[in-house]
């Protein structure tokens, strides 16, 4: 079995699961569920730049923001759905593209810097924009449609969507494109030597990972109903990074694993003591220390060692 | 321990602290009183959150945690004093928590949030704290009640009428930047330029400006009668201590927003508060024996004279369950206790008057404009010095005519022209 047939094999499985799961969650906990959902894409659209073009963004919170942002604002004003979703998304992809001309020539710490700073422009007008974005008290509406107002609906229809954007991401970063921008994350001097237009290339990686941002960015609008500028600020950019992170960075699928021991934990812990951010964090810090690859690269490593010492025995 | 032991002891706990939050089933009659109650315990009003969760207890502790002879299960949540979080947390309470109802929350953009999730499902939400005018004026949900709340203009239109009668022409107001304090502003502007007064100028601040210098320095040389100020927390502490240190205090009479003197802010405070007038509803240095022994309890209790923030929440809880009891403890369905609390009378709270909700599920008042003054022992807090009766949200304009003006904010702020 080749290693992309097995990617896909567990992939196939991992869906067919999470999509029983609403039978024995409670609708709550389906809540939860999508939210993960939701957060793993925004943390593989992280991995794109983080995992395969070696480039930490600390403003992706901001991309995931706009998106919300223009759906909540367009559907109250009677635009239809699916029409206010392809706006969030493009703008999503177009401020991505705006942040991307003025960080592709940048890496390491100041590309974090750059991302963060404008991270904070995004969240600023947010904030200040009271005509458009109802300001610190944020946009609300009912505005998912009737035929998703169920939750197990509608974390099927999110599942669904989840599905088909893993694959275009697994793709993506599988592709000759995405190979480049692993050679990039490798060596940049090399890359460029070699003939490849370096920033051209982050350029495109950057927007697409927006894209996908923005898409995660869409479908929680439809989840929350309600946005504010919490939701691009840069405590979302660095949840989602964190994300990435506690799943492992490079393994794409391990966004999701983030997603849902951070949203469990922030959950489960929050209820028990008003410390959970002390919790959380000592959680992280462990993480950091005994699973430094993140928990999926853990597994791999653990799982790659077996398969040593048993081909080793035989 | 080696590290493969610990590791394994830290998984199988985590894995049982999840299990031990499965889903509880919903109980029949005979089961407790489930409350949900969202406060701030952390993030940037975490103080006034967890004021807020004394206070709730306080109440629930003060009748036995009983209700017509059902238990209280008082199930608290921290907000995080983030909307996003907020809403989460609602959820949680009503859809695997089953609560009855939900109570608290502490600003604005948290409370809009939950009345937003609310909107969709019926829960009963109350809301003693969010001061936000629309929701229960031009987006009022059936379902939020504003039990021993207030909404944010309601207090400063008789502030900008006892302006007036101070004979005050010129007013400047300092405020922070965000609804709360367009709202507020707005009262005052209104009423007090409909009445003869003029607004000089209006600033509005970033919230947590440390420094107030550029605002203080234009102030004073204004010639303005009166500076009214909207700050909260942190930022009202600042602007009170730096107004005084800029040698303005007691040259530029300062009126506040009820929470500008709130305790909360001035039990840090010394001399420079003195003297600063605001209105409210609750007036902790009121000699009304009900208030008084509210405060003496409180301040036994908790070693800290009340704010507004245990007062209201120890109000609102008691709005409710005035209203449960008188339901003989049962809640039928969603509806009946909303209903039953738009209907119900607050009588036994610390403010010693009969309180009603208007059509709009926002309380009337007797509102007290009210001076910070010393006590023998040192603290400061604040006495009432005129009461105006009855004050409804919408001042003395009709309820229809009112809520045709556009609601306040930066650019409108109902200030007449010439």
């Amino acid at each position: 079995m080749t290693q992309a047939t097995r990617t896909l094999t567990i992939g196939a499985i991992a869906v067919a699961v999470a999509a029983l799961l609403p039978l024995v969650l409670s609708t709550y906990q389906v809540g939860l569920a999508t939210e993960v959902l939701i957060f793993g894409i925004l943390a593989m659209s992280i991995d794109i730049l983080a995992g395969f073009a070696g480039r930490t963004s600390l403003g992706h919170g901001a991309i995931f923001g706009v998106s919300t942002y223009v759906v909540i604002y367009l559907v109250s004003q009677g635009s239809s759905p699916v029409f206010a979703l392809g706006m969030g998304i493009l703008a999503s992809a177009v401020v991505a593209a705006v942040f991307a001309l003025l960080a592709v020539r940048t890496s390491g710490v100041y590309f974090l810097l750059l991302t963060l700073a404008l991270g904070m422009i995004v969240w600023g007008i947010c904030l200040r924009w009271t005509q458009v974005t109802g300001g610190e008290n944020g946009l609300r509406g009912d505005i998912r449609p009737a035929i998703l107002y169920d939750h197990k609906t509608f974390y099927w229809v999110v599942l669904a969507v989840t599905a088909v954007i893993s694959f275009a991401i697994w793709r993506f970063v599988r592709s000759p494109f995405g190979l480049t921008l692993r050679g990039i994350r490798d060596s940049e001097s090399r890359m460029r030597s070699l003939g490849y237009n370096v920033p051209l290339h982050l350029f495109i990686g950057f927007t697409v990972s927006g894209f996908f941002a923005g898409v995660a960015g869409g479908i929680y609008a439809f989840f929350n109903n309600f946005v504010s500028p919490s939701t691009v600020a840069l405590a979302q950019s660095v949840e989602g990074l964190l994300m990435t992170i506690v799943g492992g960075v490079g393994t794409l699928f391990g966004s999701f694993v983030g997603a849902a021991a951070i949203i469990t934990l922030e959950n489960i812990v929050s209820s028990h003591t008003e410390r959970w951010q002390t919790v959380l964090g000592i959680t992280f810090i462990l993480i950091m220390i005994l699973a430094p690859e993140g928990l999926v690269g853990k597994v791999r490593a653990l799982l790659g060692r077996v398969s040593r010492s048993k081909s080793s025995v035989s | 321990m080696d590290r493969r032991q610990f590791l394994k002891t830290t998984t199988s706990a985590m894995v049982l602290s999840g299990l031990g939050t499965l889903p509880q089933r919903a109980f029949a009659q005979g089961a407790p009183i489930k409350v949900g109650l969202l406060a701030p315990l952390t993030g940037v009003v975490a103080s006034g959150g967890r004021e807020m969760v004394e206070g709730t207890q306080f109440y629930f502790d003060s009748i036995g945690s009983e209700i017509a002879g059902r238990k209280v299960e008082l199930i608290v949540e921290d907000d995080a004093s983030n909307p996003d979080t907020a809403l989460q947390k609602a959820r949680r309470l009503v859809e695997q928590a089953n609560v009855d109802f939900l109570i608290g929350n502490l600003l604005a953009n948290t409370g809009l949030a939950v009345a937003n999730y609310v909107k969709g499902n019926g829960t009963p939400y109350f809301i003693p704290i969010i001061a936000a005018d629309d929701l229960t004026q031009r987006q009022r949900i059936k379902n939020v009640v504003r039990v021993a709340g207030y909404s944010a203009s309601a207090f400063t239109h008789p502030l900008g009428d006892w302006a007036l009668k101070q004979g005050y022409k010129r007013i400047a107001t300092i405020s922070q930047d965000y609804t709360f304090g367009h709202e507020q502003c707005g009262g005052l502007a209104q009423v007090f330029t409909e009445g003869g007064g003029e607004i000089v100028q209006q600033f509005w601040h970033p919230l947590n400006t440390a420094d107030f210098s550029p605002y203080l320095g234009q102030l004073a040389n204004m010639k303005v009668d009166a500076v009214f100020a909207m700050e909260t927390g942190a930022d009202a502490t600042r602007f009170i201590q730096q107004f005084a240190s800029f040698g303005l205090k007691g040259k530029i009479p300062v009126l506040g927003a009820m929470n500008a003197t709130d305790q909360s802010v001035i039990r840090t405070l010394g001399d420079e508060c003195e003297g600063i007038v605001s209105p409210a509803h609750f007036a902790e240095g009121s000699t009304v024996p009900v208030t008084k022994k509210f405060v003496d309890d409180y301040t036994a209790k908790f070693q800290k004279i009340p704010s507004l923030y245990g007062f209201s929440m120890f109000s609102g809880a008691m709005w409710v369950s005035e209203a449960i009891k008188s339901m003989g403890g049962k809640i039928p369905s969603k509806e009946a206790l909303v209903d039953t609390v738009l209907k119900t009378d607050l009588t036994g709270s610390p403010l010693g008057t009969t309180v009603k909700l208007d059509s709009y599920g926002n309380p009337i008042y007797d509102v007290y404009i009210r001076k910070v003054m010393k006590r023998p022992d040192g603290k400061f807090w604040n006495v009432p010095i005129e009461t105006y009766k009855d004050v409804s949200q919408f001042w003395k304009y009709d309820p229809a005519t009112y809520l045709k003006q556009p609601p306040y904010s930066r650019t409108f702020q109902g200030i007449k022209k010439g």
